[in-house]
């Protein structure tokens, strides 16, 4: 208001000039009460937490990778003669997009570096987001209040799938223009309005001359905008909730115990930036990818064997190899089931896992928030449905694979199709009866080892010739951390009658529910968790157990 | 500052428990919380000489860094963009893209190691606790911010005067329709060009590879001869769009193998033409067993019996090749009795 200073602070001096910038900004932004609450935010540490990390700086590597590859990338399908310096190529016609790929690859310095390190830096994104969601997911992270950032990380894994797709596609390949033509056909599967899905997409009919310069705004405007914009949302929820943390002395589901962001999580965490960019880095410069020089320009009427697409899309191409070719003619129309029941079933191997945290919310009724995790034994129900879920993704990823896998092992195509179509039902089912059981022996362990202690490998001789193995208790500490999970116990149906005593109706819902529960949380799914009172009993004894 | 002015309580304290003795300090509560563990110091934290080896080893990675950048730029400017160079166990590759990313790897890597290092050893690990706060509002908050919006939508007048309510909504619903409108000219209505190809009555089968005309005599039992229709040209802006309809492949097989009645009758001295593209989802089919007559898809192992109508033998596709029908001309070159007489490529909803 006044320009007059008072005489205290002249008496100072001027302060440090990072002080003065600092209130510059704080005038404008408010930087000061910012700063108040995130400058020693805490940050609990465990390895798992740095898989989502892996995710971030892979996404901005490809960002600033992906703005370089633009100023030399010609998004057009034009054709032209190949003159650049790849000898074995020259001559050739080929679209201007793949063109301007050789040139990058060839005649940019450095182009074909980050070319390759995009190219890494995408795949190491979708292999990061599919095992940081799988920690989330066998951990119990999803839990209230993180169900909706659940939901984003989940969008941006299927984001970052049509992302790389559409990215893959651009250089205008041999193999990148088989997998565009193996999507038109999967389109044209769609009944009654596929052809013109088909043609809209194409500008008209395959490949026609548009694809590549669609695809292109799609690849680094649309998806990426929208995905950046869930990123940021992600890490705003992530700061807001706080990370979860394990159970631990002093860990509590009301506390987060962990290093502060300034200066050790942020030397931590910056510092792995420059380690996964680094790796990535040293990646492209040892280990070719997608060598469009050896694979040629696309033409619909060649291809060469062992077409695959990138890693993330070969659940989907896994699919559409072992489904039968079923194809129903009835009034002139066709109704491609051998490729539509694909195409469908595509998303819904996705929204399985997606709408988990919603079943699990609803068959628990449980509304309290949960920032503490849980080890996967102590959620057997939960880890038997995860790996159910890995193994029927893994055996569709088989699938895709098959004709590599009759090639490197040995096999018949025949063979490692039916093993697929049949593992499609009966491998999830498996997977789920085994590790449900495997969670509840390592459940009976821990119980074991809270009530008789840590088995020491000593095995003593008494006087009287007695061998006995020597456990020891453990500290309190180990014993909170084992025994700090909670159990939930089987929900029941209401009472049968209402407070009247008329009958009432039990709604289909609600029995269902109880029965969910009853499969989660009975005596078959769960063992109890040693008490104090079994514990005293045991440790008062007369010393031994 | 040297190891020795390290005072007493900066050593670690000595432990309450031998090894073996119960050390549950709670005995009425044995599975209790017994809160956060007393901070166990490092060797850098009471040995000063430990610390400077850790600011040493961070110096020197970060130094690194910096020689690993010059080396970046060096490689940059003196390395050819053509130069081959053999690694073991990689082999010949690029000598440019070998040195940029591996200087690029390394002044990075280190930049992190050296951060990390730093976060380890020399900064404090003293494990703090925060508080966590209810996301939900307190029931004040709540009611405020429900009164409030009770008091803005009653301002509004939006739930009394319906009228500008419905036709809001109506105007709303409306407008995104001119988008979709708008869209229609991503590309022409199919009509029927799904079901032709430039295939025609008279036209030549021309070689792919050598761009001649083939007599039957080229052909051979067992070859397997892709070929196109004369008058397509590499050339042609609507090739590629052609030729992914029109690509054709050619076999001979003796006339008594030929199951397919039909087939028999549409080929030439056991010479067959059928579409190379896949009925599944359109890859072009490249692969042939010349002692069955299977040819495979190599996309996704759809298999087709050549011999016997152009039958579905394995894989997922839902139906036979298309078969063109062929003939000689009068100067003995094969030629093409008309186009496939149904649509070549993958099924759609209007195939019939």
């Amino acid at each position: 208001m006044s320009t007059t200073t008072t005489p205290e602070s002249r008496s100072r001096g001027k302060a440090p000039a990072g002080e003065r910038v600092a209130d510059w900004a704080d005038g404008r932004l408010g930087i000061y009460s910012l700063a108040k609450a995130n400058m020693r935010k805490i940050f609990p540490d465990h390895w798992s937490f740095m898989l989502g990390e892996v995710c971030l700086y892979t996404f901005i590597i490809i960002i600033i990778t992906g703005v370089y590859l633009t100023l030399f990338f010609h998004p057009s399908m034009n054709e032209v003669t190949y003159h650049g310096s790849y000898v074995p190529l020259q001559g050739q016609l080929m679209s201007e997009a793949f063109n301007s790929t050789m040139h990058i690859s060839f005649d940019v310095r450095g182009g074909l570096l980050i070319r390759q390190i995009h190219h890494w830096a995408a795949l190491i994104f979708l292999a990061g987001m599919f095992v940081h969601m799988m920690r989330v997911f066998f951990t119990g992270a999803f839990r209230k209040p993180r169900e909706v950032n659940w939901l984003f990380g989940f969008l941006l894994f299927v984001l970052g799938m049509f992302t790389g797709f559409t990215g893959y596609s651009l250089p205008d390949d041999l193999l990148s223009g088989t997998g565009v033509r193996f999507m038109q056909g999967a389109v044209l599967s769609v009944p009654v309005v596929g052809t013109y899905l088909s043609f809209f997409l194409f500008g008209g009919e395959f490949p026609g001359g548009d694809f590549v310069a669609r695809f292109y705004s799609v690849h680094i405007l649309l998806l990426p905008g929208i995905m950046l914009g869930l990123v940021v949302a992600h890490l705003i929820l992530v700061f807001y909730h706080k990370h979860t943390q394990f159970a631990g002395p002093g860990k509590t589901n009301n506390n987060v115990v962990g290093m502060p962001l300034l200066p050790v999580y942020m030397a931590k965490a910056g510092g792995f930036f420059f380690l996964v960019f680094g790796v990535i880095a040293v990646i492209s410069a040892i280990a070719t990818i997608n060598p469009i020089w050896s694979l040629g320009p696309y033409r619909p009427d060649q291809v060469s064997t062992g077409a695959q697409p990138d890693w993330y899309m070969g659940f989907s191409e896994g699919l559409i190899r072992v489904m039968p070719g079923w194809e129903i003619n009835f009034a002139g129309h066709t109704l491609v089931l051998g490729v539509f029941i694909p195409l469908v079933i595509f998303p819904l191997v996705l929204v399985a896992i997606a709408v988990y945290p919603f079943i699990e919310a609803w068959v628990t009724g449980d509304k309290r928030e949960h920032h503490i995790l849980d080890r996967p034994r102590n959620a057997p129900t939960r880890t038997a449905f995860g790996v159910a879920w890995i193994t029927w993704y893994m055996v569709l990823l088989i699938g895709g694979g098959n004709d590599l896998w009759a090639t490197h092992f040995h096999l018949s195509i025949n063979a490692i199709t039916w093993f697929v179509r049949i593992a499609f039902f009966v491998g999830p089912v498996i997977a789920f009866v085994i590790t449900k059981r495997i969670c509840l022996g390592l459940q009976r362990r821990d119980r074991d080892k809270v009530l008789h202690g840590r088995e020491t490998g000593i095995i003593k001789r008494l006087p009287h010739g007695e061998f006995i193995e020597v456990h020891e208790p453990l500290s309190q500490e180990q014993l909170h951390t084992l025994t700090a999970h909670e159990q939930y116990i089987p929900a029941q149906v209401g009472p049968a009658v209402d407070e009247n005593g008329v009958k009432r109706k039990i709604k289909a819902s609600e029995k269902l529910r109880a029965k969910l529960s009853k499969a989660y949380y009975s005596e078959d799914s769960q063992i109890p968790k040693p008490t104090v009172e079994e514990y005293k009993e045991i440790t008062s004894g007369h010393g031994h157990h | 500052m040297s190891s020795q002015d390290n005072s007493e309580e900066n050593l670690p304290a000595e432990r309450e428990h031998a090894p073996n003795a119960v050390s549950v300090a709670d005995e009425k509560h044995p599975f209790a919380d017994p809160g956060l563990p007393p901070h166990e110091h490092r060797v850098q934290d009471i040995d000063e000489r430990a610390a400077k080896r850790s600011e040493r080893t961070v110096a020197l990675l970060f130094t690194v860094s910096m020689l690993a950048t010059v080396g970046f730029i060096a490689s940059y400017v003196t390395i050819g963009v053509d130069t081959s160079v053999y690694v073991w166990p990689i082999g010949h590759t690029s000598a440019l893209n070998l040195a940029l990313g591996s200087c690029l790897g390394i002044a990075l890597f280190c930049i992190g190691a050296g951060a990390v290092h730093w976060a380890r050893t020399l900064m404090s690990d003293v494990e703090i606790a925060d508080e966590r706060h209810p996301i939900e509002a307190t029931p004040e908050v709540k009611a405020k911010v429900m009164a409030d919006f009770r008091e803005g939508a009653k301002e509004s007048a939006l739930g009394r005067r319906k009228l500008i309510r419905n036709t809001m909504f109506g105007a709303l619903a409306l407008f995104p329709l001119s988008g979709v409108v708008l869209l229609r000219d991503l590309g022409p209505l199919p009509g029927t060009k799904l079901r032709h190809t430039i295939w025609s009555k008279g036209k030549l089968l021309v070689n792919m590879n050598t761009n001649e005309p083939l007599r039957p005599s080229d052909i051979a039992v067992g070859s397997l001869t892709f070929v196109k229709p004369e008058g397509l040209e590499e050339h042609d802006h609507d090739f590629q769009t052609e030729i992914a309809k029109a690509a054709t492949m050619i076999v001979r097989i003796q006339p008594d193998n030929i199951k397919d009645k039909r087939e028999l009758e549409w080929s030439y001295q056991g010479i067959v033409a059928y579409s190379k593209i896949c009925t599944h989802v359109g890859c072009p089919i490249s692969l042939y067993e010349q002692q069955t007559h299977h040819v495979l898809c190599p996309c996704h192992q759809s298999t087709f019996d050549l011999s016997d109508g152009g039958r579905v033998i394995f894989g997922p596709a839902g139906h036979a090749l298309p078969q063109l029908r062929i003939g000689v001309n009068d100067e003995g070159y094969l030629e093409a009795l008309g186009d496939f007489e149904e649509p070549v490529g993958p099924a759609f909803w209007e195939r019939g």
